[in-house]
């Protein structure tokens, strides 16, 4: 007979105020099957929990109902509650009736009708649960860590430095995203090349770090634990294990003017080239659409100036297999293509610059040795006008979210201007000025009143070029009046934006983004920096606008649960396999077809003298994740999948 | 049929998608119809037609399949299997005369809370339109009549 618990959870009032728990309690204890009936303010708490164990014992309950919040927030508690009592955790199972019922109800009759069919379904499947036992499987302890900006290098240095081998895979030439572009940081003005190119060779010169640049991950199959990842290592036309890096080749290269997508277009570079001078690996790549070679067969000039012969023009795409752990996802983000702006005139008048063209100016290393001087003429600007959420918080033609750091590095932009042009002048449009950071708010305070910034609250309307000044026409809000600014100058703070290929990529690899295509984590508050799909993380902007000290943080706590993760030799896997019934099994092969993991394999029953009578299906339950393709797919009903196997299924069905 | 028929929709949806975007309406107090009942299942691919005519026969008035979108689901392709049987049982549904509009596909990704509202919403509506699905109800009270003579 079955001797069912139910606890019937009030969440404080999130519950309580839309279903009447004492009516659901009563009519609840009154389904066959039904031992104990109660309610509680909070069973997730510490004596919630202890009640929920001593009700198991006192009545050697065969399953238990927590009607509570979703299975996705307490699943895992009370199927923990319930092994401390001695109760097969998998007899444990969840009525959602917070998240399904009581936040989205407004009748309180309709929601507590709801919330009974709810509980009395749950009620009649897990009647029919078996008890399960946790899988083992053993964990490969490599983790790969995909883009080589800031929150990837400390991803891989953190791992690494625990003694964990690390593949850090970067598509572009060289490490270092966005950060290597920067100028100097907020809040402090660091020097941003300074701090992070030795970590950027840190990461080159570690042991335990197989470094992949120009390289992509191609296809991720597998899960937590047990992940086979194919790389594209794309050709470089420069042979990494013997180029040293002497430059040779860029000098020589005739192809001078191709605009560098490092400085923004504000530099040029050569046809074989390497992003910046700093540079990890510092190992040039042959721009195949700009090479005088690729395009009509004659040239070869880098290959004739190389003292030992690196380049190799006939260099193919290669690919790597790997077998993975963990993985770390740190693509970064883009700024927003200012094209829907045409209003601030950016692509038609040059001294309409980005935000990251600005960092480009202001780098000593950068095109114009750290002088901020206009792209049109060469001259010093004198006055310059900042507009800050080009493009963030602008449902209608940019992103309705806060891009989160242009506020900061608006501010930063202007002190820098005025520490480098003494008589200068800057003013800044903005909606609000959000700066809330350690040191942040002081921050801005300083180059406005220090540094003599005028900050205007309102809207840029229009930008248009008059008598060689751009003229800048917007609202004070404040005062309630239009302003009209000639500057010399103007700096786009555009929005931070998702890569253009995120949302293919999150495809590849298998987890959820939003509706930007920012990565989705497991839960928002609880657990940020997992992602969706077990086994993989999340670090830096690529989940949300991030500024370097969160992207750092979020990097460091990746790490530390992929340590967690590695620190074990085997993990446990929920058992939610398939198995099949080697008596009817027909040997159809159907679900061997369907199996998105080939986890069936064929598997010969034998006679005594070794003949094979039959051949049946046979599911792998290490390889098996537990989607039941195949269940729907047997026409024998020979196959089924704990957890959910039909009984179960319509069981719940028939009671609703 | 009266003004006020309730129906009651039965949806059977995956857990990483379609669940989870129905845990978003509910953490971001989105309001919806109080009319469907969620049975979770692993993924799109685990539902079985015999489900859907299962809960028909039962009493439900409208059946409700969601899942992740085409290309995102969980396990890599468990709703491109759940498409393709959703075409055929379609035609088996149209061929014994019980209306596909009965019967709804659609994918909700885990981060469309609010498109999960209006879902809900507007199939509720839809079957309310229909009307009580008795089709059944009455094939069975037909089928079994000659035993009681
Ligand atoms: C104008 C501007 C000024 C800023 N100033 C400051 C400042 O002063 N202080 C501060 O704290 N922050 C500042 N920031 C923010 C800072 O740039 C970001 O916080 C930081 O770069 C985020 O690092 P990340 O590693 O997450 O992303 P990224 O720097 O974007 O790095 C991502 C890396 O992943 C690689 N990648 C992408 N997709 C793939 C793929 N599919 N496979 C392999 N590799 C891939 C990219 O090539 C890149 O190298 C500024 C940003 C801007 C735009
Ligand atoms: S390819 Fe040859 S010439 Fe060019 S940097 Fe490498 S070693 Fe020097
Ligand atoms: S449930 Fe079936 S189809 Fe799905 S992974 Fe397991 S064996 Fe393959």
């Amino acid at each position: 007979m079955a001797k069912i618990g139910v606890f019937i959870c009030h969440c404080g009032e999130n519950i309580a105020s839309k279903v009447d728990c004492t009516k659901l309690a009563a009519a609840i204890g009154e389904h066959p099957g039904v031992a104990v009936s109660v309610e509680y303010k909070y069973f997730c708490s510490e004596p919630g929990q202890e009640s929920v164990k001593k009700a198991i014992r006192d009545n050697n309950l065969t399953g238990v109902i927590i009607a509570a919040c979703s299975p996705r927030m307490h699943e895992a508690t009370f199927r923990k509650v319930c092994a401390e009592a001695g109760l097969n955790p998998y007899l444990c199972e969840i009525a959602n009736i917070r998240e399904q019922c009581s936040w989205v109800h407004t009748d309180k009759d309709m929601a507590t009708e709801k919330a009974m069919d709810i509980t009395r379904s749950m009620i009649e499947k897990v009647k029919r649960n078996n008890k399960l036992q946790p899988i083992e499987v053993p964990v490969t302890r490599r983790a790969l860590v995909i883009g080589g900006g800031v929150a990837g290098i400390q991803a891989a240095l953190d791992i690494a430095n625990a003694g964990q081998e690390v593949v850090l895979v970067e598509r572009e030439p060289s490490l270092g995203g966005h950060m290597s572009q920067l100028s100097e940081t907020f809040p402090t003005l660091d020097c941003s090349q300074c701090i992070l190119t030795p970590r950027m060779v840190e990461v080159a010169q570690h042991p335990k770090i197989r470094l992949l640049t120009y390289a992509e991950v191609e296809h991720v199959d597998g899960f937590i634990g047990n992940f086979k990842v194919k790389i594209r290592m794309k050709s470089r036309y420069v042979n990494r294990d013997v180029c040293t890096g002497c430059g040779d080749c860029m000098v020589k290269c005739p192809v001078k003017k191709i605009s560098s997508e490092f400085d923004c277009g504000l530099g040029k570079r050569t046809a074989i080239y390497t992003p910046f001078a700093q540079s990890v690996p510092n190992i040039p790549v042959i721009d195949k659409a700009s090479c005088i070679y690729f395009k009509n067969g004659k040239c070869k000039t880098c290959m004739k100036s190389c003292q030992i012969n690196a380049i190799n023009f006939d260099m193919q795409d290669e690919f790597i297999d790997l077998e993975i752990g963990a993985i770390v996802v740190a693509t970064g983000f883009q700024i927003q293509n200012t094209a829907g702006y045409g209003e601030y005139g950016y692509g038609k008048y040059p001294d309409v610059i980005t935000g990251l063209q600005f960092e480009r100016l202001a780098t000593a290393s950068g095109p114009t040795s750290g002088k901020i001087l206009r792209p049109s003429d060469g001259k010093e600007p004198e006055t310059v006008v900042f507009i800050q959420c080009a493009g963030s918080r602008d449902p209608s033609k940019g992103v309705r979210y806060c891009s989160k750091i242009c506020c900061m590095y608006t501010a930063k932009h202007a002190m820098l201007y005025a520490h480098k042009v003494h008589h200068g002048k800057s003013h800044v449009f903005y909606m609000d000025i959000r700066a809330a950071g350690k040191g942040y708010d002081e921050f801005t305070r300083r180059t406005i009143e220090e540094d003599d910034a005028s900050y205007v609250r309102g809207r840029v309307s229009k930008v248009w070029l008059e008598n060689g000044k751009l003229m800048v026409r917007g609202v004070d809000t404040l005062l309630g009046r239009p302003v009209t600014i000639p500057a010399d100058m103007v700096v786009l703070a555009t929005a931070m934006v998702p890569q253009p290929n995120a949302i293919e990529f999150a495809k590849t690899i298998g987890i959820a983004y939003d509706e930007y295509g920012y990565y989705n984590e497991a839960h928002l508050k609880l657990r940020p920096v997992e992602s969706s799909s077990a086994g993989i993380f999340l670090a830096g902007a690529c989940q949300s606008p991030k500024d370097i000290p969160d992207s750092i943080a979020q990097a460091s706590a990746s790490a530390s649960k992929v340590l967690a993760l590695f620190s074990k030799e085997t993990l446990e896997r929920e058992p939610v396999v398939a198995s099949t019934n080697e008596a009817t099994c027909a040997g159809c092969w159907g679900c061997v077809l369907a199996c998105p993991y080939n986890a069936i394999e064929q598997k010969d029953i034998l006679d005594r003298s070794g003949r094979i009578i039959k051949s049946v299906a046979s599911v792998n339950p290490g390889l098996c994740q537990g989607c039941g393709t195949c269940v729907t797919f047997c026409r024998s009903n020979s196959i089924d999948l704990a957890g959910f196997t039909e009984k179960q299924i319509f069981a719940e069905m028939m009671a609703l | 049929m009266s003004e006020t028929f309730e129906p009651k929709i039965i949806a059977f949806v995956c857990t990483y998608c379609t669940y989870a975007g129905a845990d978003l309406a509910g953490t971001s107090r989105l309001k919806y119809a109080p009319n469907v009942r969620l049975i979770r299942l692993p993924c799109t691919g685990r539902i079985s037609p015999m489900f859907i005519l299962k809960a028909l026969q039962k009493g439900a008035d409208g059946i409700l399949i969601s899942g992740c979108h085409p290309g995102d689901c969980h396990f890599t392709h468990g709703n491109y299997h759940a498409r393709r049987r959703w075409m055929v049982f379609r035609s088996l549904l149209d061929f014994m005369g019980i209306s596909t509009e009965r019967v709804k596909f659609s994918w909700i990704s885990a981060a469309e809370g609010g498109k999960f509202a209006d879902l809900i919403n507007n199939v509720t509506e839809d079957i309310r339109k229909l009307g009580p699905f008795d089709q059944y109800k009455e094939l069975i009270r037909e089928t079994e009549a000659p035993a009681t003579l």
